[in-house]
């Protein structure tokens, strides 16, 4: 048995350890919105966040999450969570839709830890998740809008 | 009497066509709610297979030993092709592709077999477990050997006009050149997947991830050996499908269909990425060469065009691509006495499909290649001799297949472009920075589109609709069309509402079932808004004058002067909202529900004298893009790219844009960094997203211009609006004739250089180096 959190909230999963996280959270958990992409950690469709840090899902074993925090799309409910749902939506940025959790997982994961960063640090940082509809250019402008509203930091 | 129920309050609306309403299910894919197949809930006891694949690319089967397979743990039952109760080839159009392998190793990849077991983890291992005797034979790898051993899926086609070799030998110059253009993984992120499950006695409902869900119906169907109307499949939305689950989708579903049956559960089949990327087609290689006469302006007079495309081991949808290839080998240029030559060459891959554009930019990319080839012969400015070599309004103004091109929009369109990309000062300074600049270089090429729209197998294009209207005046909307991401339910919500004269919030599209709208044809051809939005609109129109004419007896009008608007619908100065009207109509015994219609008039096409209209319209656009390129490494990146695309009167400016912006992309990862390799026995090296590499988002070009062309339609097309999945791939032409007007500049623009596609660093390395040589 692994205990961790889950989108705020105490879990357990009765798990082989060496079961990958997306199937623990699809499978057993119920959680559909993390996404099974490439299975080799190469397309970011799986992006789930390990206390805060974008991990890709489909190649961390559960046996890591022991003892440690985990969210995914159905948890990104932070004021900046939010404010990246509500600019993707407002860029129109879906169009197939099934990369965009791992996009928006890894996005809030890299503002979290950088609330400025540059086009040269978005580029680095979201070029693991890749999108064949090739929504990049809206993307690139719902983050400009969001890191554009952030507080300033001193 | 049945009680009805409250009317919910106003559902808002106003003019929603041509507003950019966002993406019906954006909430739900920005929260993860947005269910693929692989997210349904799944009924109790469903079981999962999985497929094994041969490691033969062309052999005899002479045993398959499954016991190892079926002792594995978790496994319930396992099946060939002996085991499929009907029909054993699901071939879409012609014979050729069963369902398992029968008798003959064809591709390296193919289904061998189909193992169903209690987990997905199960059913893989298991499927690692067969043992397979087979007497290799020798395959069949590439377009020359095919051509040297005339091995086809189709015969030849040709497109003829004029006396092209009297044309060809009076011309003042004469160029040759050979391209190799590679092939395109579909890379769709939501992989292959269907899940059948079973019903009373032999009835059968399949959710499938695909564009043409009644072709899976009808394959189902026949491998079990029921009429069609035993089979249910419905499609809510796909995680990207481009082409690649037009036709490739159906032996999944048949697969798991099969196993169903036996078993009586559900099950679920999911390709592993890997898998996937081996056993489904991808776009067709090609091996084109065209041989061009022009005069000293650099005017075309006489050409001769090759097209060779790599079909893989099947007819699939070949013979439709290779010809969507020839009547794109003109672009949007007059190509004088012509002969365009279409060989449809099998080799022992798996068989090439459906992707965006539909070899429309194979055939393409030979126009670009002759422009840029007579540039630099005649000493002019590549986009100089393009727009010399337009289609006008006179003498040249009808394709090679005999279709008058209509009004010339692309003049008009390229000087536009021309103008807000500023070509001719980027022009100067780049040729400036060129001549100071021995390492990098810089590239600019300004390149059309002219695409034709309409399934050239007539008989598609046609489309069906079933709007129902509920007594609280929300209205649903269900259409032969399915929804892969481009935003077509979102259209066809805006077309339903304002038929009716109401919000799109009172609009639910539902998902696209076989047993609403029978007998569809696939999404595909960029053509699903055009045909599914006409027939929505017919049966809207139906339920409206049926309301019309009830409203204006009962305010003693005329039924021709109601006006359906915001929600209300008034008449004879007096005035209801849409909700009470139907009420009211629901009391009166006035049916809400429509089905509706549509077929595409005007085209033909004879394949006899390959003349004919075989499109309703054509769809254009240009894009100017810039590169910069290290000579010594042979790599670059586009820097900016400016578009001006025609979508006619847009429904959906914001849709319309996203399919630009990301048909745009796709189209540059074609031509650049996807590389498809197949070692030298024909095993897929490239099958999975770390060696193959589409583009990123740092590969999108820092400066990145998008604009509509406003501009109507000509044709009677849905509000005159254009189709728009397809073209815009095309217009990353420009990239790669960016590159070459990169690498030019190194011999001072006197040479063009071989470029072929995908055009990689050791590609362009190779074209550099070729310029270096005396020639």
């Amino acid at each position: 048995m692994i205990s961790f959190t889950l989108n705020g909230k105490k879990q357990q999963v009765d798990a082989d350890p060496a079961m990958p996280l997306l199937w623990a959270l699809r499978d057993l958990l119920g959680l559909t919105g993390t996404k099974f992409g490439c299975g080799i950690a190469q397309c970011g469709a799986c992006t789930v966040h390990l206390d805060g840090q974008a991990v890709r899902s489909c190649a961390l074993p559960v046996s890591a999450i022991s003892g440690k925090a985990i969210t995914t799309i159905e948890g990104l409910n932070s004021d900046l969570g939010e404010a990246l749902k509500a600019a993707w939506k407002a860029h129109n940025v879906p169009q197939c839709g099934y990369c965009q959790a791992g996009q928006l997982m890894n996005a809030s994961a890299m503002l979290a830890n950088n609330p400025n960063p540059s086009d040269a640090q978005i580029d680095a940082n979201m070029q693991g998740n890749i999108c064949r509809c090739g929504t990049y250019p809206r993307i690139k402008a719902a983050l400009h809008d969001v890191i554009a509203q952030q507080p300033a930091e001193g | 009497m049945r009680k009805l129920i409250d009317a919910p309050a106003n559902q808002q609306t106003g003019d929603v066509i041509g507003k950019s309403q966002p993406h019906e299910s954006a909430i739900r894919q920005v929260t993860g709610q947005a269910r693929y197949v692989d997210d349904y809930v799944v009924p109790m006891g469903t079981y999962h297979a999985a497929v094994g694949l041969a490691t033969d690319t062309r052999a005899t089967l002479k045993g398959l030993d499954l016991e190892a397979v079926r002792q594995s743990p978790g496994v319930i039952d396992v099946i060939t092709i002996d085991d499929i109760p009907g029909q054993r080839d699901i071939a879409p159009v012609f014979d050729g592709d069963p369902i398992l392998v029968d008798g003959e190793i064809r591709f390296h990849g193919q289904p061998l077999f189909a193992v169903l077991a209690d987990t997905h983890r199960h059913a893989q291992q298991a499927a690692t477990k067969a043992r397979v005797v087979s007497e290799p034979l020798p395959p069949c790898l590439s377009v020359s050997q095919a051509h040297e051993q005339q091995r086809f899926v189709r015969p030849l086609h040709r497109m003829e006009r004029g006396d092209w070799q009297a044309g060809l030998e009076s011309s003042q110059h004469i160029a040759s050149a050979h391209l190799s253009i590679g092939g395109q993984e579909h890379m769709y992120l939501e992989g292959q997947v269907a899940l059948a499950i079973p019903d009373e006695e032999d009835r059968l409902l399949i959710h499938t991830s695909s564009q043409h869900p009644s072709e899976v119906q009808k394959l189902v169907a026949e491998v079990l050996d029921v009429p069609l109307n035993k089979v249910v499949v419905d499609m809510r939305r796909m995680g990207g499908g481009f082409g690649g689950k037009e036709t490739q989708a159906a032996q999944w579903a048949c697969l798991a269909a099969v196993l169903a049956r036996r078993n009586g559960r559900a099950v679920k089949l999911r390709l592993p990425r890997a898998q996937d990327m081996q056993a489904t087609g991808k776009r067709h290689p090609f091996e084109n060469g065209y041989t061009v006469g022009f005069d000293a302006q650099g005017l075309i007079q006489a050409c001769h065009v090759d097209i060779s495309g790599n079909c893989g081991i099947s007819a699939d949808l070949s013979d439709a691509i290779v010809d969507r290839a020839m009547f794109h080998a003109d672009n949007g240029y007059y190509l004088g006495d012509c002969l365009v030559e279409g060989h449809r060459c099998q080799t022992n891959q798996v068989s090439h499909t459906a992707f965006r554009g539909f070899g429309g930019p194979q055939g393409m990319i030979m126009a670009e290649a002759m422009m840029d080839r007579i540039a630099r012969t005649v000493q002019q400015d590549p986009l100089s001799v393009r727009k010399r070599n337009l289609y006008d309004a006179d003498a040249r103004s009808e394709t090679h297949y005999g279709m008058p091109v209509g009004k010339p929009l692309l003049a008009d369109l390229i000087e536009k472009l021309e103008h807000s990309s500023d070509y001719w000062q980027r022009r100067e300074a780049i040729t400036a920075f060129n001549q100071g600049s021995p390492v990098i270089k810089r590239g600019l090429a300004l390149t059309p589109v002219k695409f034709g729209i309409s399934f050239t197998a007539k008989h598609l294009n046609q489309a069906g609709a079933l709007v129902h209207v509920y007594t609280d005046g929300s209205v649903q909307v269900n259409h032969g069309g399915t929804e892969m991401g481009q935003g077509l339910h979102t259209k066809i919500a805006q077309i339903a509402a304002n038929e009716l004269g109401i919000g799109t919030d009172g609009i639910e599209v539902t998902a696209t079932r076989t047993d609403k709208v029978p007998n569809t044809s696939p999404t595909a051809a960029s053509s699903g808004t055009d045909i599914n939005g006409k027939a929505v609109q017919n049966a809207c129109q139906q339920i409206r004058q049926r309301l019309a004419e009830f409203y204006a007896a009962s305010v003693n009008g005329d039924a021709d002067t109601v006006v359906f608007s915001q929600g209300r619908v008034q008449c004879n100065g007096k005035s209801t909202t849409f909700q009470d009207l139907v009420q009211q109509a629901y009391i009166g015994r006035v049916s809400l529900s429509a089905s509706g219609f549509y077929k595409t008039p005007k085209i033909h096409y004879d394949r006899d004298t390959g003349k004919g209209r075989p499109f309703f319209y054509f769809a254009y656009g240009a894009a100017c893009s810039e590169v910069q390129l290290d000579v010594l490494t042979g790599e670059y990146k586009v820097t900016r790219v400016d578009i001006l695309h025609d979508v006619g009167n847009s429904i959906n400016p914001a849709i319309d844009r996203g399919q630009i912006e990301g048909g745009f992309i796709q189209g540059m990862g074609w031509l650049t960094t996807e590389e498809l390799r197949w070692n030298a026995d024909g095993k897929l090296d490239s099958n999975n997203p770390a060696t193959y590499k589409i583009p990123a988002i740092g590969d999108t070009p820092a400066i990145f211009n998008v604009d509509l062309y406003p501009r109507a339609n000509d044709e009677d097309s849905i509000y005159h609006s254009k189709a728009v999945g397809e073209p815009p791939f095309m217009l990353a032409i420009s990239v790669w004739c960016a590159i070459k007007d990169a690498i030019a500049s190194t011999a001072d623009y006197r040479h063009d250089p071989d470029l072929n596609t995908p055009a990689t660093p050791e590609q362009v390395l190779w074209a550099l180096k070729s310029l270096e040589e005396p020639s």
